[in-house]
């Protein structure tokens, strides 16, 4: 394919360039802003699937990579915490084909329950870290991300935020498409089995592979030095690159394509030469921190910036130190269940009962608010259940009682079996009712399948998890499916029975999403990814 | 600089069409020869919520999100968005809403009603559009929408 210019979104841009590597499998889990890499990648030709959450999809991953081939694996910026077991160990393991970790952060928190930043994870877990600025770097950095990963055999992390993701611009499509490969097992013991006698060395090997890393023309190709006046310098990366571009024309700037390891040569060169120089970050004080650590004396930003979005007005304020508190935007129209959503019934049958809701992550998180007002915590995936058997070892007997666990299915799946588990092992003296929300998709990033749902991410069909079978294997007293919508009243009936008894109860309350029921309506019709 | 650059911005409600708006001005302006960015916030806003998205060309964009008071058009298919964008516009910015289609209902097509009317003040190359429309848009929905786009531009004339 000769060089061709498109619009693409960042995350189309990062499929695009992944096609082109010729990665092996594309793996992860949905979670806005990360969900359209896999699916693009899908659309244009390419291998990808969802995983159950994103610990198995990297360790998918890491399989891919230590069989020779090239992968990348895709999540949103907390799901990183879920796959974080497996990312310290894959430093020290290293890889022999191409890993690279998409991260999707969330500052401002779009749709996203906190706003941490990923950098902290690759200074944590010591593996370098891309962070593009827009569509074209997002495809030219998964290019250069899958170059550094085999060059020192190591993961590498490639950071974008919500505006990098669904921000479209103009990208140059350079690199012709490459074929996936596939490789001869090789016998690698003690780089891959992290038992201490093989990790205490693997550890030294990652250290001196991360200072390679930081002296290599690989790297410093990164550091792009813009030189303006020197009466103000600024260090940045990522998208907020865009917004001092706009917001300071005549600045001198340096944009540090690789935030870590930090390349503390091109940062030194740069200050110097500038009389006033500040690091203009989102997030944590991450940039500002590394380099006043390194011995380098730089402003970092006022911590009224540590929340939020940046944009070209607030990357002005940020500059001048102005710490006024800014005009709030005007509310916009909520969020809300859709008409004909089957949750409806659900969130008000447990509304009337007068039930302590324990929610947790999707659509049905918007149960929370009026009319239903019937969720009351909501911390992380599959939380909805531990939290819930917490709140009942700790709350007097009539208020344990009416303590209820809701899950959405996809969610279930993702982390929820685990506290199914925990339900049936460390029964609660009160016994404790689940409700699993089953509207057969993954509904809140999009509609995507999962593994209960019978089809791969492309449509086709696979193989289904039965929820109900798994529930009654695991040793649960009580599990009965209910429509709530269709068998109101015997859903109302049935809550108040499982919460006067002390068994442990689980109600699948199955019925699809209408907006699922459309897409595979539309599907059918046309046969069309 | 950033006067080089237009600043068009689409409100309206999740299923309205705003992406879809949003896109086509994009596709557009980069086919005119442009440098252009869009931005827009996906994810729960998808559930009926407010949706904007922000449309920049010119001959080179940096930050895909316009800075708040520097919108040059505010285009809202729902009248209530008016108010929650008034922090985007200036006193120069040109405000149009479904009222300037007058008694013309477009129906599904009022994404690209709207597009008329604000091409109407972009002037962007009308043939350039049509062969856009007649892409995106399938048989005769092509040329419904291509009417919608006509009758739009026509009604802010």
């Amino acid at each position: 394919m000769a060089s061709e210019k498109i619009i693409l979104s960042g995350d189309e841009a990062v499929a695009e360039a992944a096609l082109c590597c010729g990665v092996n499998l594309g793996v992860g889990y949905p979670g806005t802003p990360s969900t359209e890499v896999l699916e693009h990648l899908s659309k244009i030709g390419g291998k990808a699937q969802w995983a159950p959450n994103e610990k198995v999809a990297l360790e998918v991953g890491a399989g891919v990579g230590f069989g020779g081939g090239r992968t990348i694996v895709t999540m949103k910026h907390v799901g990183l915490n879920v796959a974080a077991d497996p990312l310290f160990t894959l430093a020290y393991t290293g890889t022999k084909g191409a890993i690279v970790v998409l991260v999707a952060d969330d500052p401002g928190m779009a749709s996203s329950q906190n706003e941490q930043d990923n950098r902290n994870y690759a200074k944590a877990a010591k593996l370098p870290m891309l962070e593009p600025s827009d569509s074209q770097e997002a495809y030219d950095f998964m290019i250069r991300a899958v170059e550094i990963s085999e060059k020192f055999q190591i993961p590498v992390m490639l950071r974008m935020t919500t505006r990098v993701c669904h921000s479209k611009c103009i990208v140059d499509r350079w690199k012709p498409v490459e074929q996936p490969k596939v490789f001869d097992f090789e016998l690698a013991v003690k780089e891959r089995v992290m038992v201490p006698a093989f990790a205490k060395p693997a550890h030294v090997r990652l250290e001196d592979k991360m200072k390679q890393i930081a002296a290599s023309a690989e790297a410093n190709v990164l550091a792009q030095k813009e030189t303006g006046s020197a009466d103000l310098g600024i260090i940045c990366s990522g998208i907020s690159y865009q917004h001092v571009k706009e917001a300071f024309p005549e600045a001198s700037v340096l944009k540090l394509g690789l935030t870590w390891p930090l390349l503390i040569e091109p940062v030194k060169e740069f200050v110097s030469g500038v009389k006033r120089c500040v690091v203009v970050e989102e997030g944590d004080k991450f940039l500002a921190e590394a380099i006043r650590a390194a011995g380098v004396e730089v402003e970092a930003k006022a911590d009224a910036f540590l929340f939020g979005e940046l944009s070209v007005s607030r990357v002005k304020k940020l500059v001048a130190g102005d710490t006024t508190p800014e005009p709030a935007a005007a509310p916009g129209r909520p969020p809300q269940l859709c008409p004909g959503c089957p949750h409806r019934k659900s969130f008000e049958g447990l509304r009337d009962l007068n039930c302590i809701v324990s929610g947790d992550i999707g659509c049905y998180t918007l149960g929370t608010l009026p009319p239903f007002n019937a969720m009351h915590t909501t911390v992380c995936m599959g939380a909805s259940i531990g939290v819930a058997l917490g709140l009942r070892r700790s709350l007097k007997e009539e208020d344990a009682r009416r303590v209820v666990s809701v899950i959405g299915d996809s969610t279930f799946m993702h982390s929820g079996l685990t506290g199914v588990a925990e339900m049936v092992y460390n029964r609660p003296a009160t016994g404790h009712l689940l409700v699993i929300l089953d509207n057969s998709t993954t509904a809140m990033t999009g509609l995507q399948e999962h593994s209960a749902t019978g089809r791969y991410l492309n449509m086709e069909p696979a193989n289904q998890i039965n929820i109900e079978a798994v529930c009654r294997a695991m040793g649960v007293d009580h599990v009965d499916v209910i429509d709530t919508t269709v068998e109101h009243e015997r859903y109302m009936a049935l809550v108040k029975e499982r919460l006067a008894s002390n068994d442990v109860s689980i109600i699948i309350a199955k019925r699809p999403c209408i907006l699922q029921i459309k897409k595979l309506a539309k599907f059918q019709k046309g046969g069309a990814k | 600089m950033s006067k080089a650059v237009t600043n068009v911005l689409f409100a309206g409600i999740g299923g309205q069409g705003i992406i879809l708006a949003s896109d086509l001005l994009s596709e557009m302006a980069f086919r005119c020869g442009f440098d252009v960015k869009k931005s827009e916030i996906h994810g729960m806003s998808q559930r009926g919520g407010s949706v904007s998205g922000d449309v920049r060309f010119g001959e080179k964009v940096y930050s895909p999100m316009i800075p708040a008071g520097e919108a040059d058009y505010l285009v809202v298919l729902s009248e209530d968005q008016v108010e929650v964008c008034k922090n985007m516009v200036n006193e120069n910015t040109v405000i149009l809403t479904p009222a300037v289609l007058g008694d013309f209902d477009p129906g599904k097509s009022l994404n690209v009603a709207m597009l008329g009317a604000l091409n109407a003040g972009l002037k962007l190359d009308k043939e350039i559009w049509f062969g856009l429309l007649r892409e995106h848009f399938k048989g005769e929905l092509a040329e419904i929408n291509i009417a919608a786009f006509e009758r739009g531009e026509a009604s802010v004339k």
